[in-house]
């Protein structure tokens, strides 16, 4: 299972660096000059509809969707991640990896602007999303989480019927066209359509904890994402789902880009093209801890060649 | 050591739990005595309500006015009609305040600024104010005072409402608070706001224990008697009210009115209206009950 996604990560790769070289992201579809102050809205809508905007070939490859610059996040006093910069590619899938408590889940919930809805909670830094800082003044972060979706550890569905579970998040951001189809459309996305297609109106919590699982992947894919950020979205699941939802990943991977938060190394090296590695940091008074990134390279590296020593004692399972 | 002292030595502990038993037993028995005491007063009410109160009960109980004078002609129509425009109006004044505050105090409040501390530690006294209390504040601000609109319907429903308000705004809030924050995540993370959170995912979540607080918070109400009494219901009306600025009664205070009565068949009506009264509280609550076993949402 590997070698499948290695071999694709190398093809990757080389674009990558490439566009890391520059300074300043380009912006891809939308019609965004850097520097222009604009909407996200704007930025969004231009990103509609991906049938249209961005096509599913290797066009776009190597260009860099978010790009984080010292990222650092404060729960009330306490400093939870700091100096945090990467950049992930289009279309990719990033994992995030490390010890429990490092900041993972937080850093991720970054990129959605999440974070904003802790109270105490406090960002610093920049999370540029094709070329605009999304904790710009002007952004609305509904409209961030809008485009940026968002699949959490524990199964969470509304407890509805599955059909309104995934209409939910079109009917809320007002999406046009026939619900009907938006919302097969998603669950054929998720992998779903045909275990569920014939009781789309019973509830929820009937269904079993995998295909919660991907049926909240479903719903998140119904608005038409861009990004799915998903927070060790397999760890209260059998294997045969985790490997479902892996298959579902590199499928997805065609279309949109993926942060993978997991603790599962196996897993972390089967779906991902890239790794980050974190890992806390006593402060000086040997008090505080903080997350901050090691290593960040391709998944393949980290894995068989990484530069730090924390991560290859991280890796092969020797701490953490 | 021998098989049998092996076996003595762990009996021992088991031979000392006897005297426990005892303990338990005596505690038991004296737990089913209070039950049972308790039961009994309850049966003994209930039987000397239903002997002297069911033979009054007619159809004429429910289509007849209250007399003064004559008691077979006598019944309590107004006290009924009363009752239920009072429970509607409660209702129609509680469930949007209180749903609102409820919704305002967990979802919106700013749990550490002092003015929404100091509203909560509020509500929870409020709850326990004696409703003879929200009599006496009916009868200064609403029949009185500021509002002045004399003892009429609309004042019996805004002071019941005032009664049962804390109450509702509990009820609600815990419901609300039931319904797990991954429900909310899972909603704001797909680009729903604030609102359509709540209106459109918490508050139907929470839909189920919300009705049917209201409708054991409104059987409290129609229930009470000293705040309409306070308020100055109306003893003994020969007309329905006709409007919110009507005078009105309602079924306990008929009952006291009958109670007080020094001719015994008119205190025999007190028990039938009680028996009717009854009634519609054990309607109710099984409504409640029905709604909450069918709709409640369990996580
Ligand atoms: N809502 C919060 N309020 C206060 N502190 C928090 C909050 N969430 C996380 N933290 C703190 O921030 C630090 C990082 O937590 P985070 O959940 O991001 O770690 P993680 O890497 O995701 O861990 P895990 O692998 O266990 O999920 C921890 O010290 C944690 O205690
Ligand atoms: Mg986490």
């Amino acid at each position: 299972m590997g070698s499948r996604s290695f071999s694709a990560t190398v093809t990757n790769r080389g674009g990558e660096l490439s566009s890391l070289d520059e300074s300043l992201p380009e912006p891809t579809g939308a019609e965004v000059l850097p520097g222009e102050s604009v909407r996200t809205s704007e930025v969004m809508s231009s990103l509609d509809h991906h049938e249209k905007g961005i096509p599913t070939s290797d066009a776009g490859l190597g260009m860099t969707i978010f790009d984080c610059q010292d990222v650092e996040v404060f729960y009330g006093s306490h400093q939870a991640i700091r100096d945090v910069s990467l950049s992930f590619g289009l279309r990719e899938v990033t994992a995030l990896i490390g010890p429990s408590g490092c900041g993972k889940s937080t850093f991720l919930r970054c990129l959605n602007r999440m974070n904003d809805l802790i109270p105490g909670a406090k960002v610093g830094g920049h999370v540029i999303y094709h070329g605009q800082d999304l904790y710009a003044p002007e952004i609305d972060p509904v409209q961030v989480r809008k485009r940026i979706g968002m699949v959490f550890q524990k199964p969470n569905p509304f407890p509805k019927s599955i059909y309104d579970n995934v209409a939910f998040g079109p009917r809320v951001v007002g999406m046009e066209g026939d619900m009907d189809e938006i919302v097969e459309r998603a669950l054929v996305r998720g992998a779903l359509w045909e275990e569920v297609k014939d009781r789309l109106d019973e509830n929820a919590f009937g269904m079993s904890g995998g295909q919660q699982q991907r049926l909240c992947i479903a719903r998140a894919l119904a608005t038409d994402p861009d990004v799915l950020l998903m927070d060790e979205p397999c760890s209260a699941l059998d294997p045969i789902s985790t490997g479902r939802i892996e298959d579902l990943m590199s499928e997805l991977k065609e279309r949109i880009s993926i942060v993978i938060v997991t603790h599962n190394m196996q897993q972390a090296a089967r779906v991902s093209d890239k790794t980050a590695f974190f890992n806390v940091e006593l402060a000086a008074d040997e008090k505080s801890r903080t997350g901050v990134v090691v290593e960040y390279d391709a998944t393949e590296t980290i894995f068989t060649n990484p530069s730090d020593k924390r991560t290859e004692d991280y890796v092969t399972g020797k701490f953490g | 050591m021998t098989g049998a002292q092996i076996a003595a030595n762990a009996l021992e502990g088991i031979r000392h739990g006897e005297r426990k038993r005892l303990a338990a037993q005596l505690f038991n028995g004296f737990m089913y005595g209070a039950i049972g005491l308790a039961f009994l007063a309850l049966v003994a009410l209930i039987g000397q309500t239903a002997v002297k109160g069911l033979p009054g009960l007619s159809l004429q109980f429910f289509t007849n006015f209250p007399s003064r004078i004559n008691p077979s002609t006598s019944g309590a129509q107004s006290a009924i009609v009363g009752t239920v425009y009072l429970t509607l109006l409660t209702a129609v004044f509680v469930i949007p305040v209180g749903i609102a505050t409820a919704l305002y105090l967990e979802e919106y409040a700013d749990k550490t600024r002092w003015w929404n501390r100091l509203i909560e530690v509020n509500i929870q006294n409020l709850a326990a104010v004696p409703s003879v209390v929200y009599g006496i504040l009916g009868l200064a601000f609403i029949v009185r005072g500021p509002l002045g609109i004399g003892p009429v319907l609309l004042a019996g429903g805004l002071t019941l409402g005032l009664l049962v308000l804390p109450v509702v705004i509990i009820v609600a809030r815990e419901s609300i608070r039931a319904v797990p924050p991954s429900i909310r995540d899972g909603a704001l993370a797909l680009g729903a706001t604030k609102w359509q959170t709540v209106s459109r995912q918490v508050l139907p979540s929470a839909r189920a224990g919300i009705v049917t607080g209201v409708i054991l918070s409104l059987s409290r109400a129609i229930g009470e008697t000293a705040p309409l009494l306070v308020i100055g219901a109306a003893s003994s009306p020969r007309f329905n009210p006709s409007g919110l600025n009507d005078a009105f009664t309602a079924l306990p205070i008929q009952i006291f009115t009958w109670t007080q009565d020094p001719n015994p068949q008119f205190v025999d009506q007190a028990a039938t209206a009680s028996i009717v009264l009854l009634l519609i509280l054990l309607g109710m609550n099984g409504i409640a009950i029905v709604l909450r076993n069918r709709y409640e949402q369990r996580w």
